[in-house]
């Protein structure tokens, strides 16, 4: 094994230019990367006797209460398609983003010690929290497919759009989960917040209804919560010819995905530099 | 390729300390508390006796100093330099250790040198693969199986998978855990769990080794294990290491050269014995006379009574740095009560200096609480040094009324007990934090032809 892959055989650490090495460095972290992503999955499905069914039976419950009461009591339009397969295409995106959101909004403060003893790239953190809630996301798809068999739902070529629309699902995680990731090390009372978020996120996102009832001129903006465009993305590539996607919503949401993305980045860089500090 | 591993030049840290710093403060704030001191720093402007009582200790870079830097008034800032122009330079393959007081800045160098903080000034070179041990264990996770937590702290340490992997029984064999592999570390015995922690870095091998005073875990065959090697590593293999401990008996016989540390600046680089020497009287020189009480940093503010002054004198009653040991340690203490305490005792502690507490004793021990009207007193004690190993201990004093809280402070550094003729070897071997002085008879044969007659 070459010594050399590991760490630049010649570091120079200056007053303020630390982050030259910074992206290199990510690339370089890759396998304590996987060990913690590998490690988090690990403990939480041995952890929780039900770990497994755990992943399967929230969103599914939640998917049975939304049908019965979007669907039933208020009746509101399934677009053609089955509430049940409405309601959770929707779910599946919304329950990663959310169980990431919560993962890596504690990521730093639950890893604190290693954070004060050990250097590597802070983003590798928050990154692998939200890794781990994609297991439980591919759990949550066998769900799915039994229920397509079961309605009789074939997929169509559009099944392929969900690879690229899980990414931007990964993408939108990632961008709350970092700018929540560094707040919390700063404002600890981030973590009364989260929860709210979660819960309010659920009601203000088309999971329990089709975005299509939001009326006409309110629609565009409607798209400003970046999980409009993913769910949107899930519904239209689950169940197929039924539903369109409002393009300009869609890009939208695209668009509020990438710019906190980025300002993510920024500031999760920004503020990473003290956490050992702070901490 | 040069032969120099490390090089640091005018290394600094600087820490802001904001309004009144105490010691023991929490480093974040919540953000209600920014909101409202936002709110309400305009009207602070408006009634300048107002000060906000919490205090916080900020990092330099936070964007929150900078908020608040334009609010001159609403926080008294102040910088705090933990380590301050630092220079110097280590050669390939040797062993360094550092050595300084209690926040001379060694931890602050470590965590600069391995990357956990940015340095505020200065800059740091350092030529080939670096590993760092601030902590054993660290990730660790306690529902991981050894085996487990064997991979997951050689990739947190730096060590490649198939590195890893060419080691494992290496590693197991060296921990002595091989029956324990599949158990989760949670059910490990502390030296189990410290023996394994160990094991892993014990089979880094980087060019550059940076250990905090780690090797004080575990037990004492155990370290020596890991110490030799050590040694042999960096002999054979010219690895160098750098490493900070409090047991100078290690320093002397690991190191080539140390470096002393004195608030946050150089105070010797060089050879070991003169650079002990050196720590060991600065801690004489810092022991002077009576030592001021009354600006000493207490955990919590004094109340109602307020301890002056301290002395630590000899027999002789000599205000003394050094006391010979199996002497007596004279102890006075000024203090004043501001009102009338009824029932007041005055407890005193002692904690060794790995963090220990030893004992502790109080006035009433012996004698009843006293009734006292306001007004200045003297108190004085005695502690017999024989029960004490030549290590360093911490002395802390108090008052209370009734349980109510007085002063108290702790952390005073004792002088430092000497004994003119000791083995220092078997010095540094003795176990545990004090001496009991046991009464030995003399060794008896007990062979056949010493057996008395009658048998």
């Amino acid at each position: 094994m070459n010594p050399s892959r590991i760490l630049p055989q010649r570091l120079v650490i200056e007053a303020g230019r630390t982050e030259r090495h910074y992206w290199a460095d990510l690339w370089k972290y890759r396998e304590l990367f996987i060990f913690l992503s590998w490690r988090d999955i690990l403990v939480r499905y041995k952890q929780t006797v039900i770990g497994v069914l755990w992943a399967v039976l929230r969103p599914f419950l939640t998917m049975v209460v939304f049908s019965f009461i979007f669907g039933r009591l208020a009746k509101l339009p399934s677009d053609g398609i089955p509430y049940p397969i409405l309601v959770f295409s929707a779910m599946l995106p919304w329950q990663f983003f959310a169980s990431s959101l919560t993962e890596a909004s504690n990521s730093l403060i639950s890893n604190a010690n290693m954070l004060s003893k050990i250097y590597f790239p802070r983003l590798v953190l928050p990154t692998s929290a939200v890794i781990v809630s994609l297991v439980d996301f591919f759990i949550s798809f066998v769900i799915l497919a039994i229920m397509m068999v079961w309605y009789g739902i074939w997929p169509t070529w559009h099944l392929l759009a969900l690879i690229p629309l899980t990414g931007l699902a990964f993408l939108a995680s990632m961008a709350a989960g970092l700018w929540i990731a560094a707040l919390n090390v700063e404002y600890r009372d981030f973590r009364y917040i989260v929860p709210f978020l979660v819960q309010f996120g659920l009601y203000v996102s088309p999971v329990g209804f089709s975005s299509s009832i939001v009326p006409e001129n309110l629609r565009f903006w409607y798209s400003l919560n970046p999980m409009v465009g993913v769910i949107d993305g899930f519904r239209w590539a689950i169940a197929g010819a039924q539903t369109e996607i409002y393009w300009p919503g869609f890009a939208l949401s695209l668009f509020v995905v990438f710019a906190l993305l980025a300002s993510g980045i920024w500031y999760f860089r920004r503020m990473e530099r003290t956490f050992a500090d702070v901490i | 390729m040069s032969s120099t591993a490390i090089s640091v030049q005018n290394l600094g840290k600087c820490y802001k300390i904001q309004h009144q710093a105490q010691r023991g403060v929490k480093n974040y704030r919540t953000l209600g508390e920014t909101l409202s001191s936002a709110l309400t720093a305009p009207f602070r402007k408006l009634t300048p006796g107002f000060r906000d009582q919490r205090s916080e200790i900020r990092p330099p870079t936070s964007d929150l100093q900078s908020s608040n830097s334009n609010l001159p008034s609403s926080s008294r800032s102040e910088d705090f330099w933990a380590l301050r122009d630092v220079s110097f330079e280590i050669p390939k393959g040797k062993v360094v250790g550092i050595i300084g007081r209690n926040g001379a800045g060694k931890s602050t160098l470590l965590k600069l040198l391995s990357r956990i903080t940015e340095p505020t000034t200065g800059r740091i070179e350092m030529e080939g693969r670096i590993s760092s041990l601030l902590e054993v264990g660290t990730g660790f996770h306690p529902e991981l199986t050894g085996r487990e937590n064997i991979f997951l702290n050689g990739a947190i340490l730096g060590m490649p998978r198939a590195e890893i992997r060419s080691k494992f029984d290496e590693i197991v064999a060296f921990a002595e855990v091989e029956r324990f592999l599949d158990t989760p570390v949670k059910r490990y015995s502390s030296g189990m769990y410290v023996r394994l922690a160990f094991a892993v870095a014990a089979h880094l091998e980087p060019d550059i080794l940076i250990i905090d005073e780690v090797l004080s875990v575990g037990d004492a065959q155990f370290q020596k294990k890991c110490i030799g090697k050590m040694q042999s590593a960096s002999e054979q293999e010219g690895r160098t290491v750098l490493f900070v401990s409090h047991n100078l008996q290690t320093i002397r016989q690991m190191c080539e050269r140390v470096i002393l540390l004195k608030k946050g600046e150089v105070s010797f680089i060089g050879d070991p014995h003169t650079g002990i020497n050196g720590y060991l009287n600065q801690n004489a020189d810092e022991q002077s006379a009576a030592i001021d009480l009354r600006a000493y940093p207490r955990q919590r503010d004094h109340d109602g009574a307020q301890l002056l002054s301290l002395k630590f004198m000899d027999e002789q009653g000599v205000v003394a740095p050094r006391v010979p040991w199996a002497t007596n340690l004279l102890v006075e203490v000024r203090f004043r009560l501001d009102r009338r305490f009824r029932s007041l005792d005055i407890p005193m502690a002692v904690t060794h200096a790995e963090g220990l507490r030893v004992f502790s004793e109080a006035y009433s021990d012996q004698y009843e609480k006293l009734d006292l009207e306001p007004g200045e007193y003297i108190v004085h004690l005695s502690i017999p040094l024989r029960f004490f190993k030549l290590e360093s201990y911490f002395f802390a004093i108090g008052l209370f009324d009734d349980g109510r809280y007085g002063d108290f402070i702790d952390g005073l550094p004792m002088p430092e007990i000497f004994h003119g003729n000791a083995d220092t070897h078997m010095e540094s071997h003795r176990w545990g934090v004090v001496r009991i002085p046991v009464a030995w008879k003399t060794v008896q044969s007990v062979s056949a032809n010493n057996l008395p007659i009658f048998l």
